[in-house]
């Protein structure tokens, strides 16, 4: 059994100027899981796609997809190793359509112009925008212009996607319509990191949960297990927090047996 | 395919205009509307589909020119020869300078400065090396046949200069129907995006600008035949770059067509302020301005853009906030 994890980064660091924005995070992710990557505002997680992803070259670190070494390859040498992203601020080409525009994915293995449009209406029917292809990318909602950022990195055929906040400005209907989006990629055998702010998102979508804060992994585990680890807690809402928690909870257990 | 045909039918059209008239001033004027048509559809190649402004695409056409007249009267090559390696000559120029340009990541006005500076520093070489003729130029010795390239009728130059625009415009319908096409107008909308999903931003940037250069060395090959003569003001002067970036804007960038129509548009225009104003050279440049800003302001998808013009388009270049 091949244990070599599918995006393996091994002791990564990045600063800007003297903000230290990444600090000598590690993690392994495996093959056909769906791993979701959250912290506080500032943590460093869109540092860390752009590292993994090699829009930013490191200081220090590796990385290694499927045991190959890229650390300070290109993107778009990682797009053709199978690594894509997605960008949390989406960036369509505004005056293609959504044809178009998904197209440009499919042409990383599609030569052919009228192979790559017709694979792209594949695309669009998995993320749901079969009835938008001949749309400017432009004219779409927000909701939509995510899906194209998902429809284009899909038709490049990843084997690992990076989704940053693909649920970020979308409304609770969006929310829910776009979470079997994201979950049908997975089950398509894709393996999928995404960073993720919508707990109700995180708790139902990913197996394994990687906690960023101040540039540090600091925690890791199941959706359950982060959500309880009292460092977690005190990341997102302050020193101490964790443990008045724990006496507000003990205090009211106390009341609730003695009356 | 229906741009195919397309060009087709313009082809035999034009092509068949020396064969109703003889009219020397007609055929020139043909001559000249398409040697804009060829200088603003090598911009477009660059500019309007790759998205990088050039302000010196004089250089390339300087170079095209001089390749053209060195590669005959130093060399002693036919001018049937000495064509293909103009353009060879200004395509290499493009690879350098475009190399240059992209691998330092410069872009927008950086971009365009550079090209500026450089057909600038060419017309400042050209000025003071002694193969280029220096201050003086280089006047190319009169042998009238078509296997000279020199036309006893202006007929010939117009069907050199179709063959030309013919060829321009097969480019640019490759680049609306291919993948190197998508790739470039994919790096002009949006460079991160395109390179998160595996296009060499680098690699499509510099392929563009050395296309793009070939076919304005095309036209300046062309000049040096017609007027068998070439001065470093001509060649690399700014004049060129604007003729041809302007036709481009104005007509549409980015289209088969749009460039073809600007750069008729503004040589009619410019033609009848010629004549209305005979006594104020350069008055034409004044006309370029002039509608340049206009076309910015009112049209800003050119004058191509006027058949698909919808409202929706223009309110969608903002970009809706998050």
């Amino acid at each position: 059994m091949s244990a070599t994890p599918l995006l393996k980064i091994d002791g990564i660091s990045k600063s800007f100027g003297g903000l230290r924005a990444v600090h000598d995070v590690s993690l392994a992710i495996e093959r056909g899981s769906l791993t979701a990557l959250i912290g506080p505002n500032g943590a460093g997680k869109t540092t860390l796609f752009a590292l993994a992803s090699g829009f930013i070259p490191p200081d220090a670190g590796r990385v290694h997809l499927d045991g190959q070494d890229i650390t300070g390859h290109p993107p778009h040498r990682n797009a053709v190793l199978g690594l894509t992203r997605t960008f949390q601020i989406v960036q369509p080409f505004a005056a293609q359509t959504v044809r178009e525009n998904i197209a440009v994915g499919a042409h990383l293995h599609l030569a052919r112009r009228s192979a790559a449009l017709h694979y792209a209406d594949g695309i669009a029917r998995q993320v749901g925008l079969e009835g938008q292809l001949d749309k400017l990318a432009n004219d779409l909602t927000v909701a939509g212009r995510k899906r194209v950022e998902m429809a284009r990195a899909l038709a490049t055929r990843p084997r690992l996607l990076l989704l940053d906040e693909v649920l970020a400005g979308l409304n609770p209907q969006e929310i829910a319509e776009m979470i079997p989006v994201v979950r049908a990629i997975a089950h398509s055998g894709i393996t999928v990191l995404m960073i993720e702010h919508v707990m109700q998102a995180v708790m139902s979508l990913a197996q394994h949960v990687l906690v960023l804060a101040q540039g540090q992994l600091i925690a890791q585990g199941t959706p359950q297990d982060v959500t309880s680890n009292p460092a977690v807690v005190e990341a997102y809402l302050g020193h101490g927090t964790a443990e008045r928690l724990r006496k507000a909870a003990a205090q009211a257990a106390l009341r609730e047996s003695t009356s | 395919m229906k741009d195919l045909g397309a060009i087709a039918v313009f082809v035999l059209l034009v092509g068949l205009i020396p064969f109703c008239t003889d009219s020397g001033v007609t055929l020139n004027f043909v001559m000249t509307a398409l040697y804009a048509c060829l200088l603003s559809q090598a911009w477009n190649v660059l500019g309007g589909f790759g998205g990088q402004f050039s302000f010196g695409h004089a250089l390339f056409f300087g170079t095209g020119a001089y390749a053209q007249a060195i590669v005959q009267m130093q060399w002693g090559l036919n001018p049937w020869l000495a064509l293909p390696l103009a353009m060879v000559f200004s395509a290499v120029v493009g690879a350098l300078v475009g190399g240059a340009s992209f691998r330092y990541g410069l872009k927008g006005s950086y971009f365009a400065l550079v090209t500026l500076a450089c057909a600038e520093v060419f017309r400042i070489v050209a000025v003071t090396v002694p193969f280029t003729g220096a201050g003086v130029g280089l006047m190319l010795p009169l042998r009238e046949s078509a296997a000279s390239m020199q036309f006893g009728s202006r007929a010939g130059f117009v069907w050199l200069m179709l063959g030309l625009v013919a060829l321009a415009l097969l480019v640019t319908s490759w680049l609306k129907h291919s993948r190197f096409g998508a790739y470039l107008q994919a790096v002009r909308d949006n460079e991160d995006a395109a390179r998160a999903i595996g296009v060499n931003p680098f690699r499509v940037k510099l392929a563009a600008t050395v296309v793009s250069a070939a076919l304005m060395g095309a036209g300046g090959a062309f000049y040096v035949q017609v007027f068998q003569y070439i001065d470093p003001g001509i060649a690399f002067g700014p004049h060129t770059s604007v003729e041809a970036l302007v036709g481009a804007i104005v007509g549409g960038l980015g289209t088969l067509w749009g460039p073809v129509l600007g750069a008729v548009c503004l040589h009619i225009l410019a033609d009848l302020t010629r004549n209305l104003f005979g006594a104020l050279p350069g008055i034409n440049m004044v006309i370029y301005g002039s509608v340049l800003i206009l076309i910015v302001m009112l049209l800003p998808s050119g004058v191509a853009g006027l058949g698909r013009y919808n409202p929706l388009r223009r309110k969608s270049t903002k970009v809706p906030p998050e």
